[in-house]
């Protein structure tokens, strides 16, 4: 094998992809219940105050409207009457409660809900709701408030939380290093916008027994969110996300919308389907928060870093708080013996944001890569070298060696596939035709995670085997991934599995976020395998009395067969052995967590962008001709897969570079950018092709598959490399994204 | 349970006895003059809630993937939530519902149209084709095939709007190079981001030279 192969052959088609080029793949709102009823949430039209009364009157005369729920007539969520802090959720803080009281805490806040028995009377009757307010003042506004950042909850309660404050040596050594700069960077609020809009399909089919189906991330931790709302046992909730049109994020948290679809199916006694609008998307499921960010850094002249200090103050809501780890890539990418971190919120009259791909470390690694990047052109040295200068070859912040580290690898071929010799030290040194042509890069670096899961097999008599885990995919190729898993380590042909996945029913698994579902999931596809495996020896006797006595070792499990690895011609086949022990399936559950082992590593995943920019200089206008990116996520399942989830990462770069702001008019605290014409994501005119390359090496350290996470790893480090090739092409660094024709003329 | 404001709680009668209150004031509007007083008072007393009830459902005739329906549907349905929510063809997707994003392409007599601005009753006697409609049997499109190829999607829902959108492009003589139909397939946002893949898959059918 070599070393790096380019991404090309023919990796396996998704096990899914025939019901998703077909249109049978189903969605949340594509359920199809007898009695369905259709839910429209009502938002506020201001950020902060009480709701004097709601006028339902005129909705209640519309035609076909079942029912107007609001905190003045909605049903008491069992969970929240004795408890102010009923859940544990993910981020602190405390999520919101849909009609739980008459206060706004955000514009678009849901206030009401409106059931019809269509959608079109539903849609119409929200608009007849009026709500009269008691409005306070509100504040929206980041920059004007950046003074009132404050230290996060998390961190007051443990003050040896990774977002406290760190210092390795003396946090402003830069201030005395021979070559300094210092320069603050602003990303703004960005919106996850999947294209599936976010929806649910809420039923009682008890008093306490709930389906819903739902567009999360996680059925397991969705089912027991709602469990300990309505106070009902866990078991009684069934949560089904067979399909997740995307998420990138946003999906990770339960938003008031779903409690309101299902007060409102427990008050109609009917199913009620509610999919909220596009506009709805950008007040109520989370985005990316608003970060200013500072960094000094300093190095001596040969380009050794002697040190980097990194300030971020993200934004979160008046009653949650939302955290993200903005600053660790400085921590632990670079040599520099002095580093300082400082991490600060601040709260505001805004919704909760939350994680958006490649989250915070994508934030932050567009200050970090593109200081590295202003720093090479102050000592004029090349910034693939200053790189590899300070490369560090273990963990300086954990003072571990890495699991496994290919990073100086991956920037040697990605420099050589983008023409890196073409480019010009000096900006605007190299032209084509009218257009400036730059050259830029961008490292990223995202923990390699893994949790616990469980995983079902059940072999059936007809020689299939069925898998089960309660995972999603968002959109990865999860269940594509995990057959391909099972077919290697079962020895069955990967057109003989099926992997159920989507649904509470099925054995645990964590939420799809953290790029860790491969790491997790898989590792327990792998247990179930081998637990399978051990049951057929168990049964092999029973068919050929030379299986005795034999240990897993000395058997060859291939092409649905078990053979003795030192006289091959004795063999039997898998669904033999049920017959003889005459049974119609053989089931085995193994659960999965990650080894003792690991934790004396430093383990992460690495990725590097290089991205070639035209800018044209009259107009502003910047085109992405071309981006090589090349990662090191340990083995790679399926390299089509593999590359697509990498080109679109880049493709989210991309907007986070060059397009993507959710603008806010602060007199409402309302967003202007609201649909996708105002906010704008990438098309396919904005999107170059994209040369993915993979180190493809194993990291057994991490997991029995030697994989590591690629879903962040896509988008860290994007931004700035085309940032970068922007002021290599023009001389001008841009500091606030996105970069805008209006910002380089 | 506290109180819920439920017309499912009034009796039967008085609903139909507002349907019978409508017929009566329907007839005083179709004699008089719609003067904007008029209007202004239909508008206090309800009016045009009733008149909705009353006149809510139209007749439409429509061939959905070959197959000939006849419907009584309201004005204000958009072809995208008739197929979804009364069609049970969920393969079109909503997306934005104000045409920016091109997840809602169907094919109305053989042209690209986006279904979520488009109202149903005015398709009346056309051909209307939806994702569902392009196999035949267990036999792919050809542009179904080559997304599968080219994995010219991820999570699969911008995807039966490129698929309709892409084989129109072709249709159209759009997709004569790259730059073409990254031009001519931009009104289909994909936010996974499989667009180079999603390029490949119709270069690959274009010069399959197959009729789409």
């Amino acid at each position: 094998m070599k070393f790096f192969d380019k991404v090309i052959g023919d990796p396996m088609n998704r096990v899914d992809g025939k019901l998703k080029v077909t249109g049978a793949a189903r969605y949340s709102a594509e359920y199809q219940l007898p009695n369905l009823s259709y839910g429209v949430v009502v938002s506020s039209t201001i950020a902060k105050g009480r709701i004097r009364s709601i006028d339902s009157r005129a909705a209640l005369r519309a035609p076909g409207v079942i029912a107007v729920i609001s905190h003045e007539n909605a049903i008491k969520v069992p969970g929240w009457a004795d408890n102010e802090h009923p859940t544990e959720p993910p981020t602190g803080g405390r999520p919101l409660r849909a009609f739980y009281n008459n206060r706004v805490y955000s514009n678009g806040q849901p206030i009401a809900i409106v059931v019809a028995d269509t959608y079109e009377r539903a849609r119409h009757a929200a608009m007849l709701v009026k709500a009269e307010y008691e409005e306070e003042k509100h504040e929206t506004n980041f920059e004007k408030n950046k003074g009132k950042a404050v230290v996060p909850a998390v961190v007051k309660k443990n003050p040896k939380s990774g977002l406290a404050d760190y210092e390795r040596g003396k946090a402003d050594a830069y201030k005395t290093a021979s070559v300094r700069l210092e320069a603050e960077y602003v990303h703004p609020s960005e919106v996850h916008n999947p294209m599936e809009l976010q929806a649910i399909t809420a039923y009682w089919e008890a008093d306490d027994k709930l389906i819903v189906y739902d567009k999360v991330q996680g059925t397991k931790p969705t089912q027991q969110a709602f469990a300990n709302e309505w106070k009902i046992p866990v078991q009684n909730v069934r949560v089904i996300s067979e399909f997740v049109g995307g998420a990138f994020g946003n999906g990770l948290h339960n938003w008031p919308h779903e409690t309101a679809a299902i007060i409102a199916a427990k008050m109609v006694k009917r199913p009620v389907k509610v999919m909220l609008t596009r506009e709805q998307m950008f007040f109520m499921v989370g985005y990316r928060p608003y970060t200013w960010q500072k960094i000094g850094i300093g190095a001596d002249k040969d380009g050794r870093l002697t040190g980097i200090y990194h300030e971020a103050i993200g934004q979160t809501s008046s009653y949650e708080e939302f955290t993200e780890s903005t600053l660790q890539q400085s921590k632990m990418m670079y040599t520099s013996p002095n580093i300082g971190t400082k991490y600060r919120l601040l709260p505001l009259d805004v919704s909760t944001p939350i994680w958006m791909r490649g989250p915070g470390e994508a934030t932050g690694a567009f200050a970090l890569e593109s200081a590295i990047d202003e720093l090479a052109f102050a000592l004029n040295i090349d910034p693939v070298q200053l790189r590899l200068m300070n490369h560090t070859d273990t963990d300086p912040e954990k003072n571990l060696p890495w699991s496994t580290k290919y990073l100086k690898e991956c920037i040697q071929v990605g420099a050589e596939k983008i023409g890196w010799s073409k480019r010009s030290l000096k900006p605007g040194g190299v032209r084509s035709g009218e257009w400036l042509v730059g050259y830029g890069m961008g490292v990223g670096t995202f923990g390699a995670h893994r949790g616990a899961a469980a995983v079902r097999a059940k072999l059936l008599a007809n020689g299939s085997v069925v898998f089960q885990s309660a995972v999603t995919d968002i959109g990865p190729g999860t269940g594509t991934a995990m057959v391909q898993i099972a077919s290697e380590h079962l020895g069955i042909s990967p057109e003989k599995i099926t992997f159920q996945l989507g649904n509470s029913d099925f054995p645990q698994a964590p939420n799809q976020g953290g790029s860790a579902t491969v790491a997790t999931v898989g590792s327990a596809v792998v247990a179930t395998c081998q637990a399978m495996k051990e049951r057929l020896l168990e049964m092999a006797p029973s068919a050929d009395k030379r299986f005795a006595n034999l240990k897993l070792e000395d058997v060859t499990f291939d092409k649905a067969h078990l053979s003795i690895t030192r006289s091959p011609s004795v063999k039997v086949a898998y669904t033999e052995l049920l017959k003889k022990q005459n049974l119609t399936e053989l089931d085995v559950l193994q659960d999965s967590k990650p080894s003792q082992e690991a934790s004396k590593y430093s383990r992460y995943s690495f990725s590097v962008h290089f991205a070639e920019v035209h800018v044209h200089p009259m107009t502003g206008q910047v085109r992405v001709k071309k981006v090589v990116s090349c990662a090191d996520a340990g083995t790679i399942v399926n390299k089509k897969t593999a590359a697509n989830q990498m080109i679109g990462g880049v493709t989210g770069g991309i907007g986070m570079a060059l397009q993507e702001d959710a603008v806010m008019d602060h007199r409402f605290g309302r967003y202007v950018t609201k649909d996708l014409a105002d906010y704008h994501v990438p098309v396919h005119a904005d999107v170059p092709p994209v040369e993915v390359y993979f180190v493809d090496k194993p990291d057994y350290i991490v997991d029995p598959m030697g994989t590591k996470g690629l879903g962040e790893i896509a988008i860290i480090g994007v931004a700035p490399a085309i940032t970068n090739a922007i002021f290599n092409a023009t001389g001008k660094r841009i500091r606030e994204l996105p970069v805008t024709p209006d910002k380089l003329i | 349970m506290s109180k819920i404001n439920s017309r499912d709680q009034q009796s039967g009668e008085s609903k139909s006895d507002s349907r019978r209150d409508f017929l009566k004031q329907s007839a005083v509007l179709t004699g008089a003059v719609l003067t904007p007083s008029i209007a202004l008072k239909a508008a206090e007393a309800q009016w045009d809630e009733k008149l909705a009830e009353a006149l809510e459902k139209i007749p439409l005739k429509l061939e959905v993937n070959g197959v000939s329906k006849s419907l009584m549907v309201e004005p204000r349905v958009t072809l995208l939530d008739l197929l979804r929510e009364q069609l049970n063809l969920t393969g079109t997707k909503k997306g934005c519902d104000y045409g920016q994003c091109g997840a809602c392409t169907v094919h109305v007599n053989g042209t690209r149209v986006l279904s979520c601005l488009t109202l149903a009753v005015m398709q009346d006697g056309r051909k209307v084709t939806t994702i569902e409609g392009l196999a035949e049997g267990d036999q792919l499109h050809p542009m179904q095939e080559a997304f599968l190829k080219h994995d010219g999607f991820q999570c699969g829902y911008c995807t039966p709007g490129q698929i309709m959108s892409a084989i129109a492009c072709i249709r159209e003589g759009h997709a004569d190079s790259e730059e073409e139909i990254r031009e001519y397939m931009s009104g289909n946002i994909c936010r996974c981001g499989a667009y180079p893949n999603i390029v490949n898959a119709i270069v690959e059918v274009k010069k399959g030279g197959k009729k789409v």
